[in-house]
């Protein structure tokens, strides 16, 4: 049999259809309005698509609140530091609803030791203290970027000991010697949309010290500003990690005429600009800190601690939990500020945290110490 | 009955094999013996080869065959020499030009001196086969309009890759080598600079572009129409009355008004395709050497305007009395 170009046409086009089946969303498709009308500036959502993502991203079943005053939680058991003026009531409905929210396979037993519940053995217990803390801190201090929505431990944990999304230190490259060095682009970056742009833009501008976002030129001839293209593309890497944290688009926040260009921009653009340094603030005096109290095993690959990004807690919805009040059951989460006690608080963790079982070093080539 | 050769002909002819006119004293011999292929019959003419190579064409395939080894080699060893990682992740994969930090200096080899070594013989590959184009063009006593065409697309691969980089200090300016990563080059290169679409040399760039579509298509179609009554064999047409070059006139008359010639349809192409490249690269030249954010260029000339406010007025927030940045 002879190959026509008819017939390879005829093959081409048929697994392109395959390929088209497979891949594409089907419409329809429902645009929503961002700016002006007219110009286009819309998010696109996918109605089959949405479905899914609005039962992964439900409210869980909140426990009916307490009676009303009682002893304080601080009067009645040992060590409590951070939750001692709650009610005794609602302490023990936020302690079994933190037990629902992040260890409901493991119990009480992921954190506290059975028998002696005040005891700070078990490394869980000292970070979950630090992360009610924090918890606190979002809810007092970031009004800016949770607004009246709120956080509670569930805003990230839904149900799992870790959260889902969160990021270590880049991975270091795989080439050596001579060949072009590790240039932490150029591979699918799963940070950023499986494109070949850095795979970390996180530890560049959610850490302190932050690299400069803003690249774009603010004047219309130069005059001086020597942001390069290669810059750009690592503001273009976390505006995608954004973009498919919050599962919309770039007009969400910008019109993409002008992306620098606040007058052109949405007032998400002002939310996201406090939510960066909301994380920013947490990794840098929340998560840091704890990086020795983790075990090994609980950190990235390079020994840094867990920390948060953007997913953490959006998991795709533009709104976490698509904006229900979850945080307005629970007022003990309110939490007073935290901004003037960071320094004090940053010690709260008691020093040396004793080694949970069972993650000893150990010992090499039986040497002795 | 046969018909004349295009793609979608049905009938192939096939005469004897036969070397072409002869070559001028001086220069190589045509390679290769020649034979025919059916496949390429049904796309065009059925007799391969012989080729003329020449010493340009050998320099030409060298320097590329460097230039393709050296990049190829670095990709592969950015996935440490793993087969299926360098084909699975090729189109991700890239050969980066050096940091900004380092300037116009020359980088150590894994610094971005690679990129600098690929580009020197891409760019002397390029040039050594325009030179080999207009040789043998001159040689068979024709124009030199193909190798001036081909030098508009040299002129943007210049200005992207030596030119601007230049001119801005730094041979980070400069696109990678790599197929996704050159891609975000761009889009990362109209972030930076404030929107190319707003660049007016883009825009001509994009007119001469879509142009020389439609004037493909027009041209195309308009042959291929009068195709049953000869019309690819034009010249030997165009002074007679009924012919199919004249239909194909008069086709354009009456739809528009006005028709081409079969001579001018050729410049008016020629011009549009090498017009789209040279207008692109003056776009590219201008582009942070003079203007450093084009949307706010055009605001300021009057070419675009801001669009109505939707949410009352929306300010950076860094711009604020006592928010910490």
């Amino acid at each position: 049999m002879r190959l026509t170009i008819p017939g390879i046409a005829l093959v081409a086009g048929f697994a392109l259809m395959i390929f088209a089946v497979l891949t594409f969303n089907h419409p329809p498709v429902r645009a929503i309005e961002r700016g002006a009308p007219g110009v286009g500036m819309q998010v696109e959502y996918n109605p089959s698509q949405l479905a899914a993502l609005q039962k992964a991203n439900m409210m869980p079943a909140i426990l009916p609140a307490a009676a009303p005053g009682g002893p304080l939680a601080g009067n009645v058991y040992k060590n409590v530091q951070v939750l001692k003026n709650v009610p005794v009531g609602s302490f023990v409905r936020l302690m079994v609803s933190m037990t629902n929210w992040i260890a409901p396979q493991q119990g009480c037993g992921y954190c506290h030791v059975a028998g002696n519940f005040a005891a700070d053995t078990k490394y869980t217990k000292v970070v979950a203290r630090r992360m009610l803390q924090m918890t606190m801190a979002v809810n007092a201090d970031y009004q800016t970027h949770v607004g009246a929505v709120g956080v509670t431990c569930y805003t990230c944990h839904r149900g799992n000991p870790v959260p889902v999304h969160w990021f270590s230190g880049p991975q270091p490259g795989m080439s050596v010697g001579v060949a072009e060095s590790d240039m932490g682009k150029n591979l699918p970056a799963a940070a950023a949309d499986f494109s070949s742009l850095p795979s970390d833009p996180f530890t560049p501008f959610l850490l302190g010290n932050p690299a400069p976002i803003r690249v774009e030129g603010t004047t219309a001839l130069p005059t001086g500003n020597r942001q390069s293209i290669k810059q750009t593309d690592w503001t273009y890497a976390l505006m995608m990690h954004y973009s498919t944290a919050l599962g919309v688009n770039c007009a969400f926040c910008h019109n993409t005429r002008a992306f620098g260009d606040w007058s052109e921009s949405t007032p998400q653009r002002v939310k996201a600009w406090y939510g960066l340094r909301m994380v920013r603030d947490l990794n840098l005096n929340y998560m840091v800190p704890l990086t020795p109290v983790f075990p090994a095993d609980q950190r990235g690959p390079l020994g840094d601690v867990a920390k948060i990004n953007c997913a953490t807690c959006h998991l795709g919805v533009y709104k976490p939990m698509f904006g229900a009040k979850m945080a307005a059951s629970f007022p003990e989460l309110e939490g007073p500020s935290q901004v003037s006690a960071t320094g004090s608080a940053l010690s709260a963790p008691p020093m040396a945290p004793p080694m949970p079982m069972g993650t000893t070093a150990p010992a090499t080539n039986g040497a002795k110490p | 009955m046969s018909e004349y050769q295009n793609i979608f002909t049905r009938v192939q002819i096939r005469g004897p094999l036969h070397e072409g006119v002869p070559v001028p004293r001086g220069a190589w011999n045509r390679g290769g013996t020649p034979f025919f292929s059916y496949l390429m019959g049904q796309i065009g003419n059925a007799q391969v080869g012989p080729v003329y190579l020449g010493s340009l064409g050998v320099a030409s395939l060298v320097c590329g065959f460097i230039a393709i080894e050296i990049i190829g080699l670095n990709m592969w060893a950015s996935v440490n020499w793993n087969p299926i990682l360098f084909i699975r992740d090729l189109p991700w994969l890239a050969l980066e030009p050096p940091a900004p930090s380092l300037g116009l200096s020359l980088p150590a080899l894994n610094q971005g001196g690679w990129w600098i070594m690929a580009g020197f013989f891409l760019t002397a590959s390029l040039i050594l086969w325009w030179a080999r184009m207009y040789q043998r063009a001159r040689v068979l006593g024709l124009g030199t309009h193909t190798a001036w065409a081909f030098a508009a697309a040299i002129w943007l691969y210049l200005v992207l890759g030596f030119i601007r980089p230049i001119l801005m200090g730094s041979w980070g300016e400069a696109p990678p080598f790599g197929i996704f990563p050159h891609l975000d080059w761009t889009v990362s290169f109209s972030l930076r600079y404030g929107n190319l679409y707003y660049d007016p040399f883009h825009m001509l760039s994009i007119v001469f572009l879509y142009g020389s579509v439609l004037l493909f298509a027009m041209h195309a179609a308009t042959i291929l129409a009068v195709s049953r009554f000869g019309g690819d064999r034009e010249v030997e047409q165009t002074i007679d009355r009924g012919t199919a070059s004249e239909r194909a006139a008069l086709f354009w008359r009456w739809t528009m008004g006005f028709n081409a010639t079969m001579e001018s349809i050729h410049r008016w192409a020629w011009w549009f395709a090498v017009l789209t490249p040279i207008t692109g690269g003056i776009g590219i030249l201008l582009t942070g050497t003079v203007v450093d954010n084009w949307f706010l260029w055009a605001i300021k000339h009057g070419v675009a305007a801001h669009y109505p406010h939707v949410y009352g007025p929306v300010t950076d927030p860094s711009a604020m009395q006592g928010v910490k940045s």
